[in-house]
Order: structure tokens, then sequence, then C-alpha cells
């Protein structure tokens, strides 16, 4: 009798400290805008559950994959939730370190999510990462400029409208340089850009029997226009810019196209960061009447890691970092056009967001256009846009995006570049086992 | 001083060497000034050098984001821990090294040096499975193992030279008066032996605050230090400058202001044995 | 003159260093050199199996070995020249009487405290940047076309930054070697009529060699691993034109996430450096001596 009292009075005791004692909860993140705003209104999550405690680890995009991938493989156990692109979700939920998101909540209304981004990071059914937000790519421009120079940007153009718009505007001596596009090397920088422009050209990264196709016209063609254009009417420097680089030089009114994330619309259009808000237009990112269209797709999502003793209070959180509660917090703190976009249909539907976010319909369109399971002219083995989505695709991506980089400084030329890629292309899936 | 200086080429020197100071130490100050202005000054052109509307908006920010103290914390644990604790090691080490030297002393400091030559990343997964296993992961106990273990061949090195320049007489002599070892230790060796554990103690502050590799791939939040707080800002989307710039600020601030006030003592025993 | 006795007493106070780095060393390099013989890829778990030297085979057949063993010489060796030579060029200049010394002294040494990533990152973004950067607005102020350094210079540019980071360090050895050089002694040499320039080669230099020698084995030990200056500028690019061995392996650690090529990059380079280590070393041995 005495045993069994002591017993519950423990089990109470250790209940009550259950309590007391909050759940932390570690989370790694990209330092993009729109998660530090996440951070930023933690506040409400934490007073809707005050014994879950969230702990951030903010980094830089290469940082951060590198640390989470470590930990998720060797089964480190250091993070509650993951922040991982839509490249990373299927090829770790194959290998069971996601845990699949069955308790998202009755409001949650998984099927508000856009098809395209649903469809990226589910498996067979089953969703194994949140989006946070979604983008496509699409071409962002000023409307000055080009009233000036009297060319009118169509809302499809093709890329010769394109590059023959860059070079009329492009007018170096007052730092106005007619077209921005990513140079700096990296599997989701420069190759982000170029593969998902080579699609458009007609190119592919391999055959049906996983042969690199390096050496076809196609990959010249894009790779010839490519530097062409960007020696002609690309600011100085276009090796080293990616992302952050070429919005810092839109917002500074430096360029006169940007092609790049959709995301992106909501930081050159805010008068607070951009010297050119009133100014931007915005296009479908540019064919060569061969069918595709240079747009990729991508979404930031939270993921738990399988691991994980903390599954439950991490889902609540990912349920309300995905909500359409958070969507309606941001909008009442800092505006709807700085919500996370790219992920809901309703939010497309929302006429608040339509009126202030100019470019809601251009953004959702080129979302709804791209298609991972056909990314190209020709048949490919792989699904994936701007990427090919294989465990091997970041380091060959990363190397091949070297070759190019240095291609567009003119360190080697095109062909040099091209050869280069497709020997260590041909050498790496050699090694992993794809080329028998 | 017996030698007589034209005050003509004492100003010629010093403007010379006031410039070139100057142009040595200009990055530093460009940050520090960076940080105060906002991010569309800090990018304008031509850049202002003094004369912009001054803010702390940036430090504001920064700290909003991301917890400095807590940061700075760990890196002061971590440094300090981790110094203190190869000091303990390496002074028996190097005493026994400087006074009972044998044929093979030298070839043991050599190889000790040479386990430095190991590119970290070679070893990361290694070790990132020890840790993991050990539960060494994201601890400051686990920072201050590595960051020991990096740095002991130098603190070893560094009180070997320090130790030999004490002549051996004085222990000889106090030796034949009876002390023992520990007296030894505290009375001979440690008085004189100061100045060059103070300067070991400061270089190895130094380096173990800067290392970036360890630091940053073995810790997730709460034993992150200042160099996982950099790279939180090292490429955010946006204009970044004045932001970055205050973060870097912040992060060097203290190792420099250490630095600055311990010159004299880092700069005197900063020898290695160059000096005979 | 050491007794047994003392001896003893010497081995077991070495024996904790010893045989911490010992384990140190030995345990992260067993295990690389058993990684090393896996096909082992972090991201494909349970795949491990055993394949003999095919990950050295692949890592030195990689076409950029070779450039990369280059690229580490190249930084290596040009920060060293850099460092060497303009520290004793500051060490004399510092070492004249001059108004503010102290000062002086404290803004020379201050690159040395500051992080090697901050200090990438500063120079990348508000001095290289060909846009935005100091240097490109000198440029623009003399009608010069910008100079974009981390895409046409790559290498030079991370040497530079490389170099400014340890500068101070071989300025303030070769100072304090210079201060200990005897008044007299140069005095003497004054008298005889000796030129600054003979001074220099006969009196001043042999004075430093030891010094010099310091500077570049220290130096030497953390320069062969640069990293931190090439992931932040340039992410070992153009191209490989700023990839040096440590990138490499990085390269295939994690962002390949291939243990096995990492671990074999690992343990070549380990030989490398123990090769260079051994040249160091006989040079240490014929000018730290006595």
């Amino acid at each position: 009798m005495t045993l069994k009292t002591m017993l519950l009075g423990a089990v109470a005791a250790l209940a009550i400290s259950g309590v007391a004692n909050a759940e932390t909860l570690t989370i790694a993140t990209v330092n993009n805008g729109d998660m530090i705003r996440m951070q930023k209104l933690t506040d409400d999550f934490t007073a809707k559950n005050p014994d879950i405690k969230l702990e951030w680890v903010t980094l830089e995009e290469n940082v951060l994959r590198q640390k989470v991938t470590t930990d998720i493989a060797t089964k480190g156990g250091q993070y509650d939730i993951m922040t991982i692109g839509t490249y990373e979700v299927p090829i770790w939920a194959k290998q069971g370190w996601l845990l699949p998101l069955d308790n998202l909540g009755a409001d949650y209304d998984v099927d508000d999510l856009l098809p395209a981004i649903r469809s990226g990071i589910s498996m067979d059914g089953k969703l194994y990462a949140a989006p946070f937000y979604g983008e496509s790519s699409m071409i962002m421009y000023r409307k000055d400029l080009f009233e000036k120079a009297g060319i009118k940007m169509p809302d499809a153009p093709t890329w010769d409208f394109v590059a023959d718009a860059a070079k009329k505007i492009t007018d170096k001596g007052n730092e106005v340089y007619g077209i921005c596009l990513r140079g700096k090397a990296g599997w989701g920088e420069n190759m982000a850009f170029l593969t998902a422009t080579s699609n458009a050209f007609g190119a592919r990264w391999f055959d049906e029997k996983w042969n690199p196709q390096f050496d076809q016209p196609e990959w010249k063609n894009t790779l010839d226009f490519y530097v062409k254009l960007m020696n002609e009417a690309g600011p100085p420097g276009a090796s080293s810019n990616g992302f952050n680089e070429n919005l810092a030089l839109f917002q500074s009114g430096k360029c006169g196209m940007w092609i790049d994330a959709t995301v992106a619309a909501s930081f050159v259009t805010n008068p607070k960061e951009s010297k050119v808000a009133d100014k931007v237009g915005f296009a479908l990112a540019p064919d060569t009447g061969l069918g595709k269209r240079g747009n990729w797709l991508w979404a930031w999502n939270l993921a738990i890691p399988a691991g994980t003793q903390k599954a439950e209070a991490a889902e609540k959180f990912v349920a309300w970092a995905t909500s359409k509660a958070y969507t309606e917090l941001v909008a009442s703190k800092e505006g709807w056009a700085n919500v996370p976009p790219g992920t809901r249909t309703s939010l497309y539907n929302n006429p608040e967001y339509q009126k202030a976010a100019p470019f809601a319909k251009m953004t959702i369109d080129s979302i709804n256009a791209a298609d991972p399971t056909k990314p190209t002219v020709k048949p490919v083995p792989y699904v994936g846009v701007q990427f090919v989505a294989i465990p091997e695709f970041q380091g060959i991506g990363t190397a091949v995006g070297q070759q190019f980089s240095a291609a567009l400084a003119g360190q080697i030329t095109v062909d040099q570049a091209l050869q280069s890629a497709q020997q260590l292309t041909v050498r790496e899936m050699t090694k992993a086992g794809y080329i028998k | 001083m017996a030698r007589k200086v034209s005050t003509s080429r004492k100003l010629t020197f010093t403007a010379l060497a006031w410039i070139v100071a100057f142009l040595i130490f200009f990055p530093i100050l460009w940050t520090f000034l960076t940080s105060f202005k906002t991010e569309a000054e800090a990018v304008a052109s031509p850049p202002s050098f003094l004369f912009f509307d001054w803010t702390t908006e940036n430090y504001a920010e920064v700290q909003s984001r991301s917890d400095y103290f807590k940061h700075f914390f760990n890196s002061v644990v971590i440094s300090l821990g981790s110094t203190l604790i190869g000091l303990l090691i390496a002074i028996p080490a190097a005493w026994a090294m400087a006074f009972s030297p044998t044929k093979r002393t030298k070839d043991v400091l050599m190889w000790m040096l040479s386990t430095k030559m190991m590119p970290p990343v070679g070893a990361m997964i290694p070790i990132y499975l020890i840790f993991r296993d050990t539960g060494f992961l994201d601890t400051r106990t686990g920072l201050v193992v590595v960051l020991m273990l990096i740095n002991l061949p130098i603190i070893v090195w560094m009180l070997y030279t320090y130790f030999k320049e004490i002549p051996g007489e004085i222990l000889e002599a106090a030796r034949m008066d009876g002390a023992s070892l520990s007296q030894e230790l505290t009375q001979v060796l440690a008085p004189m032996a100061v100045p060059g554990i103070a300067s070991t103690v400061l270089l190895n502050i130094i380096l173990s605050w800067n290392e970036a590799f360890w630091t940053l791939n073995l810790t997730a939040s709460k034993a992150a230090p200042l160099t996982a707080f950099i790279a939180s800002y090292s490429s955010p989307e946006g204009l970044f400058y004045a932001k970055l710039s205050a973060a870097s600020t912040m992060a060097i601030a203290p190792v420099l202001i250490m630095g600055w006030f311990s010159q004299k003592q880092l700069v005197r025993g900063l020898t290695f044995g160059a000096v005979k | 003159m050491a007794t047994t006795h003392t001896r003893s007493h010497a081995r077991l106070m070495m024996a904790p260093s010893v045989l911490l780095l010992f384990l140190w060393m030995i345990v992260p390099l067993a295990m690389t050199i058993y990684f090393s013989f896996l096909r082992y890829n972090l991201l494909m778990p349970g795949m491990e199996e055993y394949t003999g030297f095919l990950n050295y085979q692949f890592f030195l057949t990689d076409p950029a070995f070779f450039t990369a063993l280059g690229n580490t010489l190249l930084l290596t060796g040009g920060v060293l020249l850099i460092t060497v030579i303009g520290g004793i060029l500051l060490a004399l200049l510092l070492d004249q009487p001059i108004f503010g010394q102290g000062i002086v002294r404290i803004l020379v040494i201050a690159p040395f405290f500051v992080m090697p990533t901050v200090s990438a990152l500063v120079w990348k973004n508000m001095f290289f940047n060909p846009v935005n950067g100091i240097f490109a607005w000198l440029f623009k102020l003399f009608g010069a076309q910008p100079l974009d350094w981390l895409a046409q210079i790559p290498l030079l540019s991370i040497i530079f930054i490389v170099a400014w980071q340890w500068l101070p360090f071989s300025t303030l050895i070769l100072l304090t070697a210079l201060q200990s050089l005897d008044e007299e002694q140069k005095e003497a040499a004054e008298m005889d009529g000796a030129g600054f320039l003979s001074r220099f080669i006969y009196i001043v230099l042999p004075h430093m060699a030891r010094a010099i020698t310091v500077v570049i084995l220290i130096q030497t030990i953390f320069l062969l691993s640069v990293f931190a200056e090439i992931l932040v500028t340039t992410n070992g690019g153009p191209g490989i034109q700023t990839t040096n061995l440590t990138y490499l392996v990085y390269a295939q650690a994690l962002l390949q996430f291939d243990i096995g090529g990492a671990s074999a990059g690992g343990i070549v380079a380990v030989i490398l450096a123990n090769i260079v280590a051994f040249f160091l070393m006989r040079m240490i041995g014929k000018n730290l001596e006595g």
C-alpha cells in the first residue's frame, strides 16, 4: 500500500516536473528574410504553447545544409526541426530519415497546399515536410527603364527579346546593367538558374541511360548565349553574384532586369529596402519556342528528423509556422505583401493579397507552369527542374557550376568549361555506379 | 640612447609608419564605421567616411535576432577553458623537455607540431561520430577538449622555448638546497616563467576565439560561440553590409580589446624562441 | 647531468601531453584510414562496402588534384613571401624612433586578432566587390575600370587576405629579434662607415635568420590548411583556381558527402603535409640548434 502511494507520488511528481520543465525545440533554419520574420514572431507560438521553448539556429544556406545533412545522416540528433529544400525532402524521406506529418491538426487544410509544391514533398501520399514558402522563377524588370528605351515587356517573352532589351537598357556609365543573372558557383546558385534555362534551350543533364549531355549542342547554345549576354549587358563581377548579391544590385537600382526566384518580388517592391520599389514589373521566365520555359520550382520546408524525442511538440510548431493563421499573423503585423508566398491556394484567392502584392498573379502562374516530372524537351531519367534529384547532384552540380562560373569570368572558354563539365560528370557518375 | 636622431628624419619615419599602420588597420576601422550606417549608406558611392547619420539600429537588429551574450559567453568559456586546461597539461611537459632534455626531445616536439598538419575536415566525420556517441555534440565541454588538443602543440612549444631561457644553474642550486619538485616549480620556476606563460595564454585565447571549423561544425545552439553567430549574417537576403559589420564588430571587439590592453605581454612573449 | 630519477620524473611529466596528442592523432587517423577503404556515402547509409584503393585512385586521378596541390604551395609560398619581406620592412620601420610608437604598434597588430571568417567577409564584400567595394570606388576615382578581384585574380586576392592576417605576426616576431640586436653592434658598424644596405645584409639579416625560420615554421603549419578564407570568398573557384587540398577534401566530405573519398583525400593530405614537415624540420634543425 505504502509502496503504491510512493510510486503514485513519484509519478505525479514526474508529471508535474514534466509540465514545469518546458520542452525545448531546436530549430535549424536559413537566414532568409521570411525565416527571420518567423523567428521574430515566435512569441505568438510560445504564448499559445507555454510548455514549449524554442531555440533558433539561423545560418547561411550552405552552412546550414552541411550541418543538418551531417546531423541527420549520422543520426546526431541535434535538431528537432530542420529547414530543408525540395531537393532534400524526397531523398531523405526515402531513407526513412523524416517523420511523416500526420498530425498537423484539423484546421490545417492540407488540400489547400499548391499541388505542384505538395507533390514535391510527398511520398506515397504522405507529407514528409510542410512548405514554409514556395517559389518559381520569373523576370523582374524596371518599368521606367523600359519606358525610357521605348520597349514593352510582353507577359511571356522569349530569350531573344530579353537579350535585345538588355543591351538597349545597359548604360554602364551610369552603372545601369541590362540584366543581372546568377554567376556564383553552386548547385543551388548558378546551376539552378542555368539548369532551368538550359531546359528552355532544349538541353538536359542526362539521357535516359544517365549519360551526361554537356557535349551536346543544346548546352553549348545555352552557355554561349548566357556568357555573351552577361558580357555585353551584365554587371561587373557577375561570376560571384548569387541570389543575394543580385538582390542587392537590383534594390539599389543597378539592374534593368533580373531573372530569379519569385520570392524576391516582395523584397524589390518593399519601399523600406528598395530604391526602385514602385518601378518594378513582372513577366514569365523566357523561352525559346521549344515548349519549356526556364522557370524552376522550389520550396523551403520544415521537416522533423525521425530520431527526435519531441515529435509532438515539433509537429505543433511546424503546423503553426505553415498554417493559414500564421499567414494572417504576418499580414496583421507586417502587411499582406510580406506573407510567405507560394504555398497555399487560398492566399492567391485572397483579394487583399492580390491588392497588396502586384506580383501575386505572375508568381502563381510561374509556379503552376513548372513541371518537375517532365522538366525538359527530351526525355530524362530524373525528376527536378533546376536540379537532378539524386544524392550525388550537390557535389556534381557545384563542380560543374565552378566550371561555368569560370567561363563567365572569362578564365576559360565556353568549350573548355563544357568539356571539363562533361569529364567530371562522367567520372562522378561512373564512381557512383550510374554508368556501368 | 646614444644615437642622435635628427628631428626631420624622425618626422619622416613617423609619417611613413603612421601611413602604413593606418592602411593596415583600415579594414577594421571601415567595418566599425560601416556598422553605424544604414544599409543604404553602407553601399553608397562615393562612400561617406565620417559624415553620415550615425545610427545604432544595426546593433539593435543583430541583438534582436541572435542572442549575442549567449554566444559571447560560450566563446569566453571555450577559449579560456581550453587554454587553461591546455596549460595544466603542457607546463609539466615543457618543463621536462627544457630541463631534462634527451636526444629525442626535439623529435617529440616536432611530432607534436606535425599533428596540427592534418586538415581538420579530413577528420571531421570520425570526430563527429565519436562526439555523437559520447554525448559531446553541442556541448562546451566537447569544444574545450577539442580546442585544447588542437592548440596543445603550440602551447608546449612556446612554453618550452621560454623555459629553456631560464638558466639551469638556478634549478641546480635549488635542488642542492633540497627543494622538492613542487617547491622547484612554485618558488623558482613560476616567477621566472610568468611572462612566458602570460603570452602563451594570450596567444591561445586568440587562436581558440577565432577557430571556425570545429566550433561551427560540432555545435548547434547551446554551445555555439561567436563564429556561429557570424555565420548567420554572412550572406543573407538583401543589403547586409551594415548588419554584417555590426555583427563582425561585436564578434571581434572582445579579443581585439583584450589584445590591445595586453599587447606588451603578448609581444614580449611572442618569439617562439626566435631570439637568443 | 640528468639522473635516472629526474629522467623518470621527466617522462611522467611529459606523459599526459604525449598520450593525449597520440590519442588525438591515432583515433581519428585510424578511423579515417578505415573509411578510406570503404565505399561510404553519408547520403546512402547501409551501402558501405570494402573497395580497396578505389577511393585513392579516384582522388589521385582527379584532374583537380594537381591543381589543388599547386594552389596549396602557391598560397603557402605567396603568403610566406609577402609576410616575411613585408614583416622585415615593417620591423625595420617600427624599430626607428618615431612619435606614437605604441599606437602605431597597436594598429599594426590588430589584423591578427580578427577571425578569419570575418576578415574574409569584410574583404570580399566591402573591398573586393567590383560594384560596391572600396577598391572599385578608388579605381573609378582614377578613371579606371574596376577590377573584379575574386574573378580575375582569385588566388592572388586570397593570398592578399591571408597575408594581411599574418603580417602582424611576422612583424612582431621579427621586430623582437631586431630589438635584441645590440645597439653597440649597430653603432660599431656605423662607425666603420658601413652603409645601411651592407649593415642590413651583414649584420641585421644574419641576426634575424632564426626569427625568420620560426615565422616560416609556424605560419606554414597554419597556411597549409587555409580554409575559411576560401570558403567565404570564392568557394574554390572560379573553376578550381583557388581550390587547395583542404578545400578539395572539404568538397568531397561536405558537398558530396563522400566520406570514403574524403578520407582518402585526408590521408593523402596528411602524407603530403608530413613531407613538408620533414623538410621544415631539417631546416629548423639547422637553424634552431644551439
